[in-house]
């Protein structure tokens, strides 16, 4: 079997808030008050949802109006297996959906209770409001046919957050929505490079491995797989020691969430002897106004049983006590 | 103003997934390596580099800097970077040529669209207050304009599969393709929808794959190919990014690009059509009759490598010209949901 390369699930996420604007801002607010507006176009046209400029005419527009909460299927397709996220989480038709009072039709998912022969063409169907509407497109939790609508209510993805809370004790549940939250949360699988992968599976076994261009001779740790100077594959593997050299540091006085040290503490570029280029790491064991350009360190590697495949293995690097490497030695690296 | 030329094109196998990285450098390395031997340039003699590659595709922020790997750079290089196919980095490359800038141009683009999940990835291009809340992904919401034409009679099921088995004999010969063959139409029209009304033959499929051009002035292109493909026109537009405000069943950003560019003449049309209707859709707004051969490649239903796709079709109209079997063809890309925009480029033999 041929050698395969490391990979790992990379799930990132993140809410994204958003200010809405004049005309947004009225249709999420509306929304939170189960009404629908569209926005009349310059040629009078009426679009849901609104558009705040003219697709023609890039007119700036801004007479809402209010639309019904029912309409008719201009196109629909089936989904058999709902993605996350989406409206309705059993199978369920997308349809692009003209209210009664609009010109333009609102894309948004219909419920037949997971029955793909009940859609239609031209089928009239209405909106199913989310049961806590917070000023956001999914207060339209999805729409039924208004004949014969399922008997069960559908399940749906989890719901927006609101952005605003009414104040206080006023009950107020006309404040106006100036923002919107959704949630996005993507799950991608990152690999590593076979040059990256050889590299974290030596670092398991306690060892530096990198590469070296057959062009220029420069060592990189970790290996690129091709050079940057030189663009070429990089195929040589060069195992190299744990100890270096500072190139440049900084002392971190800052606190940040996540940070794992009691500042003060330095972070350095570090460059193993051997190696054309330097790589991030902390520097520990000595005071932080010890730390200086060329100052000799050595690797401390955390206990044998802690290793993985990965640079963390090595917990910091340490002043090895040994004279310093002259400027001219180094500052080509900087 | 200066010409510009088509000097070279290759690229990467089109797969369902590669072993590499999400920064393409695996993919980029040998196809550079194609066009410096084709036409004796090294990355030395590049005046300026552009591309198209995507985060969300890799799910990193500034991925594509990883990419400039695959160049060498250093000394310093000329480059940069577009969101989106990279056929729009050709757009640039090639007014970089024709404002007298520079005199070459390497374009590529790349994405390992098998990283996440591209259908759903996909729903995040589309507008962030109304419609990506919903996740509605590519693949539904192409099966809504698909049935706008169905039941408008602007297209049957038939025609849709007859263009999916048109493509896969073609990618026969394409050793590059991700899959072709022999298929019948009736056996095509058996199966069952995936996103009724498409079937499995209707939808491009997944692709890892990269793409490069070389372009030159025409001047310095006669030192670099025998037969140089002459850019005779290079237009984009785009639609509202409204779904529910346009005719999805017509392409006017096409029709307007293709129009401005002039497409009278042309023997050969690369598409760029992820879906077997938009194929139609296209080929109708571009006026480009019977005679015209369509997607000789097997086109984007054979691979479509996401953020490389359009500009392979450019390369492929291209290489036509290059091999000295066409004197006129024509390149088209599409970006965004359901053929939102368009860019249309005619090639000329110089």
């Amino acid at each position: 079997m041929p050698e395969q390369p490391l990979s790992a699930p990379l799930d990132i996420g993140f809410d994204y808030t958003r200010s809405v604007g004049p005309v947004l801002g009225r249709f999420m607010t509306a929304l939170a008050q189960r009404r629908v507006l569209g926005v009349r176009g310059s040629d009078g046209r009426v679009h849901v949802p609104p558009v705040e400029y003219d697709p023609g005419t890039a007119e700036p527009l801004d007479e809402l109006v209010d639309v019904a909460a029912e309409g008719t299927v201009v196109s629909w397709s089936w989904t058999a297996d709902p993605l996350p996220g989406q409206p309705v989480q059993r199978p369920f038709a997308w349809a692009l959906i003209r209210l009664d009072g609009a010109d333009t039709a609102l894309l948004h998912a219909v419920d037949t209770g997971g029955e793909p022969t009940s859609v239609r063409s031209g089928q009239r169907v209405r909106i199913r409001w989310a049961d806590e509407p917070v000023g956001h497109i999914r207060d339209i939790a999805y729409f039924v046919p208004v004949t014969d609508p399922p008997a069960d209510a559908a399940p749906t993805a989890p719901a927006p957050p609101a952005a605003t809370s009414p104040e206080p004790g006023t009950g107020d549940d006309t404040a106006s929505v100036d923002t919107v939250i959704t949630p996005v949360h993507l799950n991608y699988t990152h690999s590593a490079s076979l040059e990256e992968s050889r590299y974290l599976r030596a670092l398991a076994d306690g060892r530096l491995l990198g590469q070296r261009c057959p062009a220029c001779g420069k060592v990189y740790i970790p290996p690129r797989g091709a050079c940057p100077t030189c663009g070429v594959p990089t195929t040589d593997e060069v195992e190299l020691p744990d100890t270096g050299i500072v190139t440049t540091f900084c002392i971190v006085n800052v606190p940040f969430l996540g940070q794992r040290i009691k500042p003060p503490y330095v972070g350095a570029y570090i460059l193993l002897d051997g190696a054309d280029i330097p790589f991030l790491h902390l520097v520990l064991g000595c005071e932080v106004s010890e730390v200086r350009m060329g100052m000799r360190v050595r690797a401390a590697w955390k206990p044998r049983d802690e290793w993985s495949t990965t640079l963390e293995n090595i917990a910091h690097f340490e002043p090895t006590g040994e004279a310093d490497a002259p400027y001219a030695s180094y500052a080509h690296h900087l | 103003m200066t010409e510009v030329a088509v000097v070279a094109f290759a690229q990467a196998p089109n797969v369902r997934r590669t072993h590499g990285t999400t920064n393409g450098v695996e993919m980029l390395v040998p196809i550079f390596d194609e066009v410096y031997t084709r036409t004796g340039l090294s990355k030395a003699d590049i005046g300026f580099w552009c591309s198209g590659s995507s985060d969300y595709l890799a799910g990193r922020a500034f991925s594509f800097i990883s990419a400039v790997d695959a160049i060498g750079a250093f000394p310093p290089i000329h480059e940069s970077h577009v969101e989106m196919d990279a056929a729009w980095a050709l757009y640039e490359a090639w007014l970089k040529i024709r404002m007298g800038e520079v005199d070459t141009a390497l374009v590529y683009g790349f994405g390992k669209s098998s990283a996440g999940d591209l259908r759903r990835v996909l729903s995040l291009q589309l507008d962030p207050y109304t419609v990506a809340p919903l996740w509605p992904d590519s693949v539904s919401i192409a099966a809504l304009q698909a049935r706008l034409g169905l039941e408008s009679g602007r297209w049957t099921e038939k025609d849709l599969a007859e263009v999916a088995a048109r493509s896969r004999r073609d990618a026969t010969g394409n050793p590059r393709a991700q899959f072709g063959g022999e298929t019948d139409v009736a056996a095509l029209l058996d199966a069952d929808p995936v996103a009724d009304p498409l079937r499995r033959h209707d939808i491009a499929p997944v692709t890892d794959g990269a793409a490069v051009i070389v372009l030159a002035s025409a001047e310095r292109a006669r030192d670099l190919a025998d037969r140089p493909a002459v850019i005779g026109g290079i237009e984009h537009r785009i639609d509202t990014p409204s779904l529910g405000a346009r005719d999805l069943t017509t392409s006017p950003s096409t029709r307007l690009a293709g129009e401005a560019v002039g497409t009278d003449g042309v023997e050969v049309a690369e598409l760029h059509a992820p879906f077997t209707h938009q194929e139609l859709i296209v080929r109708d707004e571009l006026g480009l009759g019977d005679a015209v051969r369509i997607n000789p490649s097997g086109g984007t239903l054979t691979g479509n490598p996401m953020f490389s796709a359009g500009l392979a079709r450019i390369g492929e109209a291209a290489q036509r010209i290059l091999d000295g079997e066409a004197t006129r063809t024509l390149g088209h890309a599409t970006s965004g949901p359901a053929l939102q925009q368009n860019l249309v480029t005619v090639l000329e033999r110089g």
